[in-house]
């Protein structure tokens, strides 16, 4: 599928950033008119993947957190990368209520989150170098369009 | 972020406002427990009315004020929450510990 759109936002791996880093990413994906309920979907996804390089790959450090989105069609793909502490057990940090932090209330739902929010969900992370979420939505067009 | 609340027949309402996430949840929570530490009440319900915005960090946020009332053998109803927000409480389950009010 042919690339329609890019970009590429670094930013600081900072909390008071993670509204902004959310709010970014859906307002780009407007361009493919999407419903309230997919941008929400958008926002929550991003929002699970950018607290996870804040509380966990950088574990109270400040780190960059490298956000790109491309457009493909009817499909967002939206990769959220960090150049953290990285883990070896992916599928362990997947299962659903799965934390590594239970002390801090943590609920372990971030991941299921992601997968549930969009249509697919890949993580590549290495122990020492970092890790990367890659999700993708289709973004369902109306079958007829009010406008036209 | 804000909050709001009033005691009414021994109902502790909570009224929430803007978004829950990482950022926010400590003050939060800090202004939560001041007002459960203070008591007075039987029960607690959570009005999400006014919340833009809530990820996973609201899970744990809840199910934290959950299980603190739990001890004292004080439910916990939400009430007023959005497609967004519901469709994390239904994955997550919160619904089976924090009932919904409609």
């Amino acid at each position: 599928m042919e690339l329609n759109n890019y970009f590429k936002l670094i930013l600081s791996g900072k909390l008071e950033n993670e509204s902004f880093a959310r709010s970014t990413v859906a307002a780009f994906c407007t361009v493919l008119n999407p419903t309230i309920e997919e941008i929400n979907d958008i926002k929550t996804a991003v929002s699970e993947a950018v607290t996870n390089c804040i509380v966990h790959a950088y574990q109270g450090k400040t780190g960059e957190i490298i956000i790109e989105v491309s457009i493909y069609g009817n499909t967002v793909e939206i990769k959220v990368s960090d150049t953290g502490c990285g883990f070896a057990d992916i599928a362990k940090a997947m299962q659903p209520f799965y934390t590594t932090k239970p002390e801090e209330e943590r609920s372990g739902m971030g991941f299921t989150l992601m997968q549930a929010f969009m249509d697919n969900l890949e993580v590549i992370s290495t122990v020492g170098i970092g890790t990367t979420v890659l999700m993708r939505k289709n973004i369902l067009r109306d079958v007829e369009d009010v406008r036209a | 972020m804000g909050i709001y609340s009033e005691i009414v027949k021994d109902t502790l309402t909570v009224y929430i406002s803007g978004d829950i996430d990482e950022h926010t949840a400590p003050e939060l929570r800090e202004r939560l427990d001041a007002l459960l530490n203070a008591g007075g009440f039987k029960r607690l319900l959570f009005n999400m009315g006014g919340v833009d915005f809530m990820d996973s960090t609201g899970i744990g946020m809840l199910i934290g004020r959950y299980k603190k009332l739990k001890r004292d053998n004080i439910p916990v109803y939400v009430e007023e929450v959005n497609k967004q927000m519901d469709k994390i409480f239904r994955l997550s389950g919160l619904y089976e510990i924090i009932g919904l009010v409609r």
